[in-house]
């Protein structure tokens, strides 16, 4: 049966005027799918011998992750409800892509504006990380050994900044640079955890690279909030 | 080694190879005699004392005839070359009835589009295979290549095969593999940072292989083409 | 000599010099002074072109190995001292750039177009002095702009010296904006000081020759010189305009050459090789000039068919412009259009076969004196003639279509350019280096430094022809990833010792050029009894080159006339009338 994306609420209140303005609650949730999932398209890397002996069965294109019920990959972020002009500083831990079994790891993962991300290949072959962002510098880069690092940064704000590499044309990723440290990736189960948020009521959106966007409202208490949404297969 | 020319699987390698050898032949005499010239006149007139050098201007009837030889030799090689480059490149050389693929080069693949089991290329059912150009053996073969981003070079050293394929232009390279096997491709124009890493292969089958491979990519890839029911657990 | 009556046509300038150091030696308008400081600016980008080429070397020959001293490049350059790819084809970019348009170009028309012209035509300096002096600090200021290149971000300019569109105008294929925009920019900056160059060498030939110089009187140097200044002249704007045209599609949005936008990507290569093969001539005529002057003193005899050498620089001149398409046979270019360069291209072999042979005659029954220049010019022909003979390959399109491309195209280029152009110019540096600094260089070290340069060279580049032949591309970062180039691996890795000692034996040249400065044997006013006006001046030259404006009587290369005590015969020296030479009536 085919149902329109639907999202459900789950709200708890325990509310004291200080509490509010001092709790500073986790939301947690789940992103939901319902329906078959498509299969992953193949990828044939007999032409990198290095990478094909990474893996036990044919390894595929991981666009949609499904398992128990939960859709991995999906970025959750804040959309509104957070005070005006709010700004936190980046932290000085980078964010890390790693390049392995010539696929990106992560596929889907968030940086604050001007984090650095930390570019890694596992593989003993050469990657090359193309960045196509619209606000800020793109760059164009090259790793041909193994255990190679390299560290860039996006000083300007920008969903979804493409990555892809030009050698092997399967892989690719999304890097979401936000102002706020608000946002989370679900995991390969779907779950998710958004921590810190200060307690208010926050509209929340849901991104996938195949299923587009969903949003939510939360209310966040002290005890922290709960959110759900449901991708749908198409 | 040395100045042998690699063994060559297709029709146009006897041709080119010939011409080749002969540019070599001439080319050798020509560097045979000037070097040898050089080494003799430097050892023969070199300044030894109580000998003075001639007062000589120079010898009309000598620069003539080096003057035609030269001429004439090089009008030979580029008349020789007329009919060979005709049959590879020429406006019209693309026999007709020639096995069709389009070729799409982007950095750094090069993307070989099939024709279905309808045998029409650009139809619905046409699949796309990644750096694979699987031929059959002695058929004409004609390849519809585009470049997505910037200029690529077609190049297959075994059929002594060269074309840039440059973005906006549709370049129709054709050629005949005569020896089954598997043959690697290049890209020979600078395309950016992973230019040397722009390989691919090109597999001569014969005819009965060649269906059957056919045949079994067009399944693969109508079964991907469909949604399967994999059950989200 | 010097008496004072003789000083009269130049009294402003045979005075004693007062000129403050900045203005002798700085920012001067003398064209010796100008042309050697062309010379060594030439001469740093020469060295550090052949640094780049050692890069390029190692990671050829030792593919993935961390490179000697690699661990002091910066992360962007080369991680853990291995070299990166973005950076090998900034490498190969650059040393392409490099050489051609900072090192040979401004060392045959800056250094010798300079030095040459005035002293070889008898006139005190050049048409414009002080355009002369802007010629070069403009040079200065494109060759910084080039230099800043490689420390901006997204490193140097990565399309190849050729620049290729839509590669080199599109910063999110290449991964190179501010390099790439830099490259262009300087370019256009080059080309102003070579228009303003070649402006004022044409201008000199024709108006400033000393009496009696006639054209049929000019030493084949200065016609060489003449005819590449012309080319200069040509063909300069056209690479400026397309160099224009890049920049803009770069950086304002404009779409020459972006075929998404009705932009043609081959409109690019028809610019870029219409004044490219006339470039390729300019880097060649005048080292066929100088070898010209110099196998004739060092064969003590006149330069073979004078007349003919002449019509083939013209006819080289000409010729140069209608043969841009062999550069593109397998461009996609109308193949319709592949039959005319192939003919047009293969006749240029006619004029280049004249000089050869010519300069054999030059050879034949002479007296021929080893000195470190000559051997040089030997060298030349030797080596010019493979790079010519190689050609012919490359002419006949259906052979072009194989090994376009290949290492043989890089074995070819090297051929005409190092073992041309710049053997050449080690002939002309050598025999004019007392001219310029009134000393003279080594000769022991010069000898030992022509043949080791001799056997290394061709160690390097004629087993190139070899990996061409077997289909090796160029300008590819690691070989061994095909299979079928595998084989080679041996091969480029001697080729890469080769080069190595190639280069070390270059140090040889430049300890050489520089202890001579200060310690060479005292030079006279003519070491070499040559023929040439600049010999009749003391070394060096002085200010205002001529104690007395010199009168031409004589054809240039007037050696060994018979009847003559001495083996030579100056340009301004009269002849007995009853012995005059058969040459000098032209």
């Amino acid at each position: 049966m085919k149902r329109l994306a639907r999202y459900t609420l789950t709200l708890a209140f325990a509310v004291t005027g200080a509490t509010q303005l001092l709790a500073q609650g986790a939301v947690t949730g789940t992103v939901k799918f319902t329906g078959a999932a498509p299969a992953n398209p193949k990828i044939d890397m007999a032409e990198e011998p290095i990478c094909k002996a990474k893996y036990t069965t044919a390894p595929t294109d991981p666009v949609v992750v499904v398992n128990k019920g939960g859709l991995g990959n999906v970025f959750i972020s804040v959309t509104s409800g957070l005070p005006a002009g709010a700004k936190a500083a980046a932290p000085s831990t980078p964010g890390t892509i790693d390049q392995q079994g010539c696929l990106y790891h992560p596929r889907v993962f968030g940086v604050m504006a001007g984090q650095s991300i930390e570019i890694k290949n596992s593989d003993a072959v050469l990657h090359n990380i193309k960045a196509m962002p619209k606000k800020n510098r793109g760059f164009n880069i090259s790793q041909p050994t193994a255990g190679m690092k390299t560290m860039k940064t996006f000083p300007v704000a920008e969903a979804a900044v493409p990555f892809e590499c030009n050698v092997h044309g399967w892989m690719k990723a999304k890097v979401f640079v936000m102002d706020t440290p608000y946002f989370a990736v679900s995991d390969e189960n779907g779950a998710f955890s958004l921590k810190g948020l200060p307690a208010g009521t926050y509209t929340l959106e849901a991104w996938h690279e195949k299923y587009g966007t969903k949003t939510a409202t939360v209310t966040v208490t002290a005890t922290g909030g709960t959110a759900t949404f449901t991708f749908a297969a198409s | 080694m040395g100045w042998i020319i690699p063994h060559g699987v297709s029709t146009f390698t006897p041709e080119i190879d010939r011409l080749y050898y002969i540019i070599l032949v001439i080319t050798g005499i020509a560097f045979v005699l000037v070097e040898i010239g050089l080494i003799y006149f430097s050892f023969k007139y070199r300044a030894q004392p109580g000998r003075k050098a001639h007062y000589i201007h120079g010898n009309v009837t000598a620069e003539v005839i080096w003057t035609a030889v030269t001429a004439v030799t090089v009008v030979i090689i580029g008349i020789m070359s007329v009919p060979v480059w005709n049959k590879v490149k020429g406006r019209n050389s693309v026999p007709a009835g020639a096995l069709a693929y389009n070729v799409t080069a982007k950095q750094f693949e090069w993307n070989v589009g099939y024709p279905g089991p309808d045998g029409q290329l650009n139809t619905a059912d046409d699949f796309k295979v990644r750096n694979q150009l699987h031929v059959p053996v002695n058929r004409d073969v004609v390849l519809e290549a585009t470049a997505e981003d910037v200029i690529h070079s077609f190049f297959v050293p075994a059929f002594r095969l060269k074309q840039d394929v440059v973005p906006g232009m549709r370049m129709r390279i054709w050629f005949r593999a005569t020896e089954p096997g598997p043959y690697e491709i290049a890209c020979a124009e600078l395309c950016g940072l992973g230019h040397y890493k722009m390989r691919a292969f090109v597999t001569v089958h014969t005819q009965e292989e060649y269906d059957q491979w056919l045949a079994e990519r067009a399944a693969q890839a109508q079964s991907e083409a469909q949604p399967s029911a994999v059950a989200s657990r | 000599m010097a008496t004072t009556a003789a000083v009269v046509d130049h009294a402003t300038h045979a005075h004693a010099d007062d000129r403050s150091f900045i203005r002798k030696y700085i920012f001067s308008t003398d064209h010796k002074i100008i042309g050697i400081q062309f010379g060594l600016m030439s001469l740093v980008f020469l060295a550090l072109g052949g640094t780049l080429a050692m890069m390029i070397r190692w990671q050829l020959g030792f593919p993935g190995k961390p490179m000697p001293l690699g661990s002091l490049l910066p992360e962007t350059m080369a991680a853990g001292g291995i070299m990166l790819p973005e950076f090998y084809v900034a490498l190969v970019t650059m040393h392409g750039t490099i050489m051609v348009f900072f090192a040979i170009m401004p060392l045959l028309m800056g250094l010798f177009g300079n030095f040459l012209i005035p002293l070889k035509i008898g006139a005190p300096d050049m048409a414009f002095p002080r355009i002369n002096m802007a010629s070069f600090w403009i040079a200065v200021s494109a060759g910084v702009l080039m230099m800043a290149g490689f420390f901006v971000e997204g490193g140097h300019a990565g399309a190849g010296w050729t620049g290729y569109a839509p590669l080199s105008a599109r910063p999110d294929l290449s991964g190179v904006s501010l390099g790439q925009e830099l490259w262009c920019l300087s370019l256009i900056i080059l080309g102003l000081a070579s228009i303003l160059g070649a402006t004022n060498y044409i201008t000199t030939v024709i108006n400033m020759r000393a009496p009696g110089m006639t054209w049929f009187r000019l030493p084949l140097s200065i016609w060489a010189l003449f005819i590449a200044s012309i080319l200069v002249l040509l063909a300069i704007p056209i690479l400026s305009g397309a160099a224009i045209m890049l920049l803009f599609d770069q950086t304002i949005g404009t779409n020459f050459f972006n075929p998404a936008t009705g932009g043609q990507p081959l409109l690019w290569q028809h610019l870029f090789w219409y004044f490219g093969h006339p470039e390729v001539y300019i880097l060649i005529l005048p080292a066929m000039g100088f070898v010209s002057d110099v196998l004739a003193c060092g064969s003590r005899k006149p330069v073979f068919g004078y007349h003919s050498m002449i019509y083939a620089i013209i006819s080289i001149g000409f010729l140069g412009w209608i043969v841009w398409g062999h550069h593109m046979f397998q461009s996609g270019m109308n193949p319709t259009l592949g039959m005319t360069f192939t003919i047009s291209t293969l006749l240029i072999a006619v004029p280049s076969a004249i000089k050869v042979f010519n300069w054999m005659g030059t050879m034949w029954r002479g007296s021929i004196h080893f000195t470190t220049p000559v051997l040089h010019a030997v060298g030349f022909v030797a080596m010019f003639t493979i790079g010519g003979l190689s050609g012919v390959f490359m002419s006949s399109t259906p052979v072009d279509i194989y090994i376009h491309d290949t290492y043989f195209i890089v074995a070819h280029l090297h051929y005409v350019l190092f073992g041309g152009s710049l053997f050449g110019l080690f002939a002309a540096i050598t025999f004019w280096y007392p001219k310029m600094f009134g000393r003279m260089m080594n000769e022991f070290w010069g000898k030992v430094h022509f043949w080791l340069t001799m056997v290394f060279y061709n160690a390097v580049f004629w087993p190139m022809h070899d990996i061409g032949v077997h289909g090796h591309m160029r300008r590819i970062y690691d070989p061994s990833q095909y299979d079928f180039l595998k084989p080679l691996a041996p091969v480029n890795t001697f080729i890469s010792i080769s080069a190595f000692l190639l280069f070390a034996t270059q140090g040889i040249f430049a300890l050489n050029f520089i202890i001579s400065w200060f310690k060479g044997e005292k030079a006279g006013r003519n070491p070499w009894k040559d023929t040439g006006l600049e010999w009749s001046t003391p070394s060096p030259a002085p200010h205002g080159n001529f104690e007395k404006t010199p009168t031409v009587y004589n054809a240039p290369y007037e050696f060994s006339v018979p009847g003559m005590a001495e083996d030579y015969l100056p340009q301004d020296q009269k002849a007995d009338q009853s012995r005059a030479p058969a040459g000098a009536g032209h």
